[in-house]
């Protein structure tokens, strides 16, 4: 028995709907109905980060959540932070800048953690960082590249001078 | 996809309700993260689901008329320790819950989820336990009100009564259990994010107004047997005592008496009743110091 059910929601500042199949992730309606390639189908079990994207500006995995919640939900991928001719966004940059990058297979994920904890326009201490950056796993940088590129996003968007 | 055989979506509390009676074989669904990992894992793959994540009014901690600390069963984990209320009242509790699983994995999770589960390892257990918190039901006859120590039958299984259509609404924290208490919650684990506790320890305590003697003692564990316990023996080592290093080696050793750890691929027994004293001990030592007392 195959259960439909219509979902509206906004998807990096559009109003969409689409008719969705209820044992669909959230995930599986980004990828499959908007083509928003962005969104990583990693562990699907909600451990690696991947699949991480912001809905009213916290970030979840979308491979555990269902897309019929979604529902009435704003929501962010990583399409979301580049400007209208595909300029890249400070922190996008910053990955480049830092070597935060491999192979790429984890850093929307981490890109829409990090600005989740950017647009919050607080400070972080590294500790904190490593903290709010716990959610995702990359196999290729070490970790540290990444640390660096958001801690100098955010450094740069208070205004303030890195000491180090 | 997930292999589930159908989705039944609540509206409210009462459509909850209406649909729990309607299909008894159905899980409920909070926010998901154990439920759709065991469905992945093919555990409850074929299931019904009705899903209650999306009832806002089971969301957000308030202070009832009696000052108790509410919190609606669906708040998640970030937002209980981001929340005000808690800040002020019970911080050992946002503490806890800050350490479940990932950024992520605390946006989703939700306090009912973490206590309907009955597992003994969920952060947030002993710290309910060591609060003698109180869990709301609501089911076709009404509600229903029981403290956490009843609400867990053993290992998996809760006083959910699927045939009078329950699901848990809120849990309280009674104003008894927080006024002046300061609490400590020590998670012990191989990794600092995404892991479960090897073993879990919450201890509160409130002092007297002359911080020279504890008024009261709780200290609860998970992780020390099948489901999250309260350690009398220790607690009556505490109770009424001055804050000195002695009074908290004795304590801590008394926690041996009544926990029950047993041997799993993550910890062997012996290990684990080796940190639960040290961790009784630092667990007491942090909350006499938040509460303003001074060891002796």
């Amino acid at each position: 028995m195959s259960q439909y059910k219509v979902v509206h929601c906004n998807i990096n500042g559009q109003d969409v709907e689409k008719i969705v199949d209820v044992r669909a992730s959230l995930t599986d309606m980004l990828r499959n109905e908007y083509h928003l390639t962005s969104v990583k189908k990693g562990c699907e079990v909600g451990e690696c980060g991947a699949c991480t994207v912001l809905i009213d500006g916290e970030a979840y995995n979308s491979c555990i959540y269902l897309a019929v919640w979604a529902e009435g939900k704003h929501i962010r991928t990583l399409e979301g932070l580049t400007g209208p001719n595909g300029e890249l966004s400070d922190i996008q940059q910053a990955f480049i800048d830092e070597t935060a990058i491999q192979c790429g297979f984890c850093t929307p994920g981490f890109i829409l953690s990090a600005s989740e904890l950017l647009d919050s326009g607080k400070f972080y201490t590294d500790d904190e960082l490593r903290k709010l950056l716990s959610g995702h796993l990359c196999r290729c940088t070490g970790y540290e590249n990444i640390l660096r590129a958001v801690k100098k996003t955010m450094y740069r968007r208070l205004g303030k001078e890195i000491d180090s | 996809m997930y292999d589930m055989k159908a989705l039944y979506e609540a509206e409210n509390v009462q459509d909850a309700i209406r649909l729990r009676l309607e299909h008894p074989e159905a899980q409920i669904i909070a926010g998901g993260s154990d439920v759709l990992v065991q469905m992945r894992e093919g555990k409850r793959a074929g299931k019904e689901l009705i899903s209650i994540y999306r009832i806002d009014e089971m969301r957000g901690v308030t202070l009832d008329e009696d000052e108790n600390v509410r919190i609606g069963s669906l708040t998640s984990f970030s937002h209980i320790t981001r929340d005000p209320i808690i800040q002020k009242y019970v911080n050992v509790l946002g503490e806890a819950v800050d350490q479940v699983g990932s950024p992520q994995i605390r946006n989703i999770g939700t306090i009912g989820g973490n206590t309907c589960n009955g597992v003994t390892s969920a952060d947030s257990a002993s710290t309910l336990h060591a609060l003698e918190a109180i869990v709301e039901l609501t089911g076709k006859n009404g509600v229903r009100r029981i403290p956490i120590r009843d609400f867990y039958i053993k290992a998996g299984q809760v006083d959910i009564r699927a045939e009078e259509g329950e699901i848990q609404t809120a849990i309280l924290i009674p104003k008894e259990s927080y006024e002046n208490c300061f609490g400590k919650y020590i998670k012990y684990g191989m990794r600092n994010a995404m892991e479960i506790a090897s073993l879990g320890c919450s201890v509160n305590v409130r002092l007297s107004p002359d911080k020279k003697y504890i008024r009261r003692c709780r200290i609860a564990y998970g992780v020390a047997g099948p489901v999250p316990m309260r350690v009398p023996s220790a607690e009556a080592v505490a109770n009424g005592s001055r804050p000195t290093q002695a009074m908290i080696d004795e304590f801590a050793l008394a926690v041996l008496l009544d926990i029950r750890p047993r041997d799993s691929w993550r910890a062997s027994k012996a290990f684990r009743q080796h940190i639960a004293v040290e961790m009784a001990r630092r667990a007491l030592t942090e909350a006499i110091l938040r509460a303003g007392g001074v060891i002796e």
